[in-house]
């Protein structure tokens, strides 16, 4: 039935290497294989650092795990510091107030406003949209294709389009191309047409203005982005409306009113320039409808925005899992339970010993080791070809009930959309409405989502969503306080000697990449043991002992590639997923003591 | 080769009349803290100078200090970009990929032998032969070296690049060390923090390209005119410290009133950076402000100085007023005195005295 597996693969043809794959977080290398129509029929997918953060973890107070695991990813910037203090709250059994909750929210759609804009305008554009074309546009019918596909955006005069054509052009003649040195400019690949590609490197430069605004939530809040402080048991920013100090407290009338200002900002550009600029671009590409891979099969998330704290069934993004693409049938997911989510290594630089068991988070072990298989080309520190019948990748292959699954916006939102959620399906219609009549195509939803462009639709549509009801938040938490509450700390359990002597938990989110869990335990008040499993561990997986491949080497299968030394289709698919390395390559050890070896050379 | 153009002419280019070249130039003096007659010196360098190339290479790291550049305010990180550097390789945001991307690293070097900057986000493993961190096949530790030789000067951006950062806390499982360790012939520039604020970056850039000089360095490496003091020196919470005012549980009376956040384990006493002046994101807030204590992310292994909840027990007893290089690296195992002497000390101080804080 599934044809996502390393037996089906076929591996005789031209090998061509990408590494460094750029435009992502961290490092990552890719292997494909094409066919005499260079259509690409093997994928290997190689996740290239480690840093071992949860071996650091052992021993630490658990309060300060949340700043150690932050730093697993400055992109995705408080997305693993909520997971943790999650973790740690659901293990000493702590509940927060209800400003906590909302405020914690806040944070969390900011980053994932942030990181959807930042990476359709600064990572994934590129894959799209030719800069070097846009100095053929006529600036007066760029003028007007902004005013056909976005009316309401400000910034659409001829004038405004000729001066960044103007400073673009004299930028190229200093043949100082920094940035967009190298590109693939006359690749056939590239589609858009002048007046499409001058709008898209206008609004290149205004969404890097405002990705800076948005965050400015962050520095209300957390005190600084990237990396905003967490806390255990609550919130750090104390309220503060109408009593002494308040203009000295964190949150006080101007900050909430600046707040606002920033959501409001947020809104407008995503409603205005980000998701017409996406339905532009892929009512252009109508045709490369490449790159779905394992999300027209399996999909999971764990559920995200939950409405009643501590109830999951008012999770505005629902969790779940679909298996087989069947859409009719959404599963329920169980993060404890040791047999639903494992990890296998039999593929990963990585022992267990017997590497084609599988084991649950909370019983995670990772020995890093690093062994080329037999059919390598090159040597251990010159890697020109890998060999990915044995070990090839420093990502673990996690596994939902033996599934390899895609996680990410996409999933959750094919899952939101089978789950009958409402403001999902009517995004998602208009969507698909809005692209058949652009293009004359009469896709259906399982034609149109499972696909590169369908990945980079959801992350839009998940943006509005995400700004649209952070304003609900918003209102919710001023109302909140109007009814006496401005409790934003629990410290009945900060002190350590309140807890018990060994407890563990999990904390769980749906960061902008998908599904991302912490698995703690804890005992005498320190770290015992600390497993991540992130986003772009599930999308990035190599395979596994049962020839399962995962969602980036999947998606690109079948893919045919213009100039297959160019690799734009490659960076196109990849990118769609936003891929994140420093997140996906983590480590626990029990015992912590083997890693600690030192080789200088 | 195109004939390079001059950052005053790209600006002139952009519409930008010369008088309002000007007020940029009094105003970059201003932010650098040097004072007007800085001014012509800027404005000089700019009308004279090309864009110097920058290569921004990637290690171990999160990718947080390239994020917080792009949050640059002041200046705009689309000018530092497309009109004062050229950034020709920087993997989290260059078009190119794979062979052609590693093309225009080798390009730079060779074009731009001892004329480029390095800028380094992240810093090596040496464990495994390098191989924890893997560019093209190879371990970054010989892209490094190999973009090291020839560069002009060399930044270590962020905690990673200057100290170690969170992947070298104890036990450090991939050994992974600061650049200085494995780059010992070049002046390197620290500019720590995790990440370092944004206009801290484009500050030391903005610097060195218009002096054409490195910014005055302290006995570590960093730039004096952002590390020059703790951030307790001028926290806008100070008061209530030299008051005796402190929040002493979360969500207290004291947390509401913005009292001194040393009793729940701010580590501004003992940390050198910019956070309490120049603050975070455009000036808006830092993390004091925000009600959380300072963990102290610029500081050299901080992650291995206990709990960030934890009350310092060993700040500095006098000369709260000096500077990084008369205290130096003595903080970190400092001679210590507990809380009530020197908030009793900082009252005495405070009376007399000089402005030697400016």
């Amino acid at each position: 039935m599934n044809d996502f597996n390393a037996s089906n693969l076929d591996n005789s043809g031209r090998r061509i290497v990408v590494d460094p794959v750029t435009r992502i977080e961290g490092h990552m290398r890719c292997e494909v294989n094409v066919d005499e129509n260079n259509i690409i029929r093997n994928a290997v997918s190689t996740g290239t650092m480690w840093r071992g953060l949860e071996v650091i973890l052992k021993g630490r107070d658990p309060r300060d795990a949340w700043a150690f695991v932050e730093r697993i990813c400055g992109v995705c910037t408080g997305t693993h510091a909520l997971t943790s203090v999650r973790a740690v709250e659901d293990a000493l059994d702590i509940q927060i107030p209800l400003n906590a909750h909302i405020i914690r929210h806040m944070m969390d759609k900011t980053l994932q406003v942030h990181d959807h804009i930042v990476h359709f305008y600064h990572l994934h554009a590129l894959d799209w949209v030719n800069p070097v074309n846009a100095l053929k546009a006529d600036p007066k019918a760029t003028s007007e294709l902004q005013k056909m596909v976005s009316p309401s955006h400000p910034k659409s005069s001829p004038g405004y389009f000729k001066d960044i054509q103007t400073r673009l052009k004299k930028f190229v003649e200093t043949g100082q191309l920094g940035l967009f040195a190298n590109g693939y400019w006359d690749n056939p690949a590239y589609k858009l047409p002048p007046e499409a590609d001058l709008m898209a490197v206008a609004h290149y430069l205004e969404a890097l203005d405002l990705q800076k605004e948005i965050v400015k939530i962050h520095a209300i809040f957390g005190g600084k982005n990237p990396h905003p402080n967490y806390m255990v048991g609550g919130v750090a920013c104390a309220i503060n409306l109408d009593d002494v100090g308040a203009s000295g407290a964190p949150v006080n009338m101007t900050s909430l009113n600046f707040v606002l200002e920033r959501i409001n900002e947020a809104r407008a550009f995503t409603k205005n320039v980000y998701l017409p600029d996406v339905m532009a671009v892929a009512s252009i590409y109508k045709n490369w409808l490449y790159g779905g891979g394992l999300a027209s099969e399996n999909l999971l998330s764990y559920g995200t925005y939950t409405q009643v704290p501590y109830d999951k069934s008012t999770d505005l993004l629902p969790a779940g899992a679909i298996v087989n693409g069947n859409w009719d049938e959404v599963l329920p997911v169980d993060v404890r339970d040791p047999n639903e989510i494992q990890e296998f290594v039999s593929h990963s630089w990585y022992s267990y010993g017997d590497d084609t068991k599988g084991l649950h988070p909370w019983d995670g072990v990772t020995e890093p080791k690093f062994e080329l298989g037999p059919e390598t080309k090159g040597t251990k520190t010159n890697i020109k070809e890998l060999d990915e019948s044995a070990k090839y990748s420093w990502i673990k292959a996690p596994r939902w009930k033996g599934h390899a699954m895609e996680v990410g916006p996409l999933a959750r939102y094919i899952i939101a959309y089978a789950s009958g959620k409402e403001y999902i399906q009517e995004q998602v219609d208009r969507s698909l409405s809005a692209f058949n009549q652009a293009t004359g195509h009469d896709l259906g939803l399982k034609q149109f989502l499972p696909s590169t462009l369908g990945r980079t639709l959801a992350r839009a549509l998940e943006c509005e969503l995400c700004a649209d009801s952070m304003l609900d938040d918003w209102h919710q938490l001023i109302n909140n306080i109007k009814n006496g509450d401005s409790s934003t700390a629990n410290t009945e359990k900060w002190d350590p000697s309140s807890w018990p002597k060994e407890a563990k938990g999990v904390g769980i989110n749906e960061a902008p990449r998908g599904a991302l869990g912490h698995w703690i335990k804890i005992k005498d008040g320190k770290i015992e043991n600390y497993q991540a499993i992130v986003p772009t561990t599930w999308n990035g997986t190599p395979r596994d002992h049962n020839g399962n491949i995962g969602a980036f080497e999947a998606a690109l299968l079948n893919t045919p590639m213009e100039r297959p030394d160019e690799p734009v289709e490659i960076l196109r698919t990849l990118h769609s997923f936003d891929p994140c390395l420093a997140c996906s390559t983590h480590v626990m050890s029990p015992d912590g003591q083997e890693l600690t070896k030192v080789k200088i050379r | 080769m195109p004939q390079l153009e001059t950052f005053y002419e790209v600006m002139r280019r952009q519409g930008i009349t010369r008088r309002s070249f000007l007020k940029y130039c009094s105003l970059t003096a201003a932010a650098l803290g040097l004072g007007p007659t800085y001014a012509p010196q800027i404005a000089h360098a700019m009308e004279t100078k090309q864009r110097t190339p920058v290569l921004w290479l990637h290690g171990l790291e999160c990718t947080c200090c390239s994020e917080s550049f792009i949050r640059s305010a002041h200046p705009l990180v689309k000018d530092v970009v497309l009109s004062m550097i050229s950034l020709d390789y920087d993997d989290t945001l260059m078009a190119s990929a794979g062979h052609q991307a590693e093309a225009i690293l080798e390009e730079t070097i060779q074009k731009y032998k001892g004329e480029y900057i390095l800028a380094v986000e992240g810093n090596p493993p040496l464990n495994e032969d390098g191989m924890f961190c893997i560019v093209g096949g190879k371990p970054f530790l010989d892209q490094l070296k190999h973009a090291a030789k020839d560069a002009k000067a060399v930044i270590a951006w962020g905690s990673c690049a200057s100290w170690g950062c969170v992947q070298a806390a104890r036990p450090n499982p991939t050994q992974a060390v600061p650049i200085h360790k494995v780059i010992t012939d070049k002046p390197i520039i620290k500019v720590p923090g995790c990440p370092p604020i944004a206009e801290v970056m484009t500050g030391v850039i903005t610097y060195m390209l218009t002096f054409g000089k490195l910014p005055e360095l302290d006995r570590q490496g960093r730039p004096k005119m952002f590390y020059g003091q703790r951030i307790h020196d001028k926290c806008y919470r100070r008061p209530h410290f030299d008051a005796g005012q402190f929040v002493e549980e979360w969500d207290d009376e004291g947390a509401r009133k913005g009292y001194c956040l040393y009793k729940v384990g701010c580590k501004g006493p003992t940390t050198y950076n910019a956070c309490s002046t120049v603050r975070w994101n455009e000036g808006v807030s830092f993390p004091i402000q925000a009600g959380h204590g300072c963990i102290g992310c610029s500081e050299d292994g901080f992650w291995d100085k206990g709990s960030f909840y934890e009350r310092l027990s060993n700040i500095p007893q006098f000369g709260i007023e000096k500077n990084a290089d008369e205290i130096g690296t003595a903080v970190a195992g400092a001679v210590g005195t507990a809380i009530a002497a020197h908030a009793a000390v900082s009252a005495v101080k405070r009376a007399t005295a000089k402005g030697d804080q400016e």
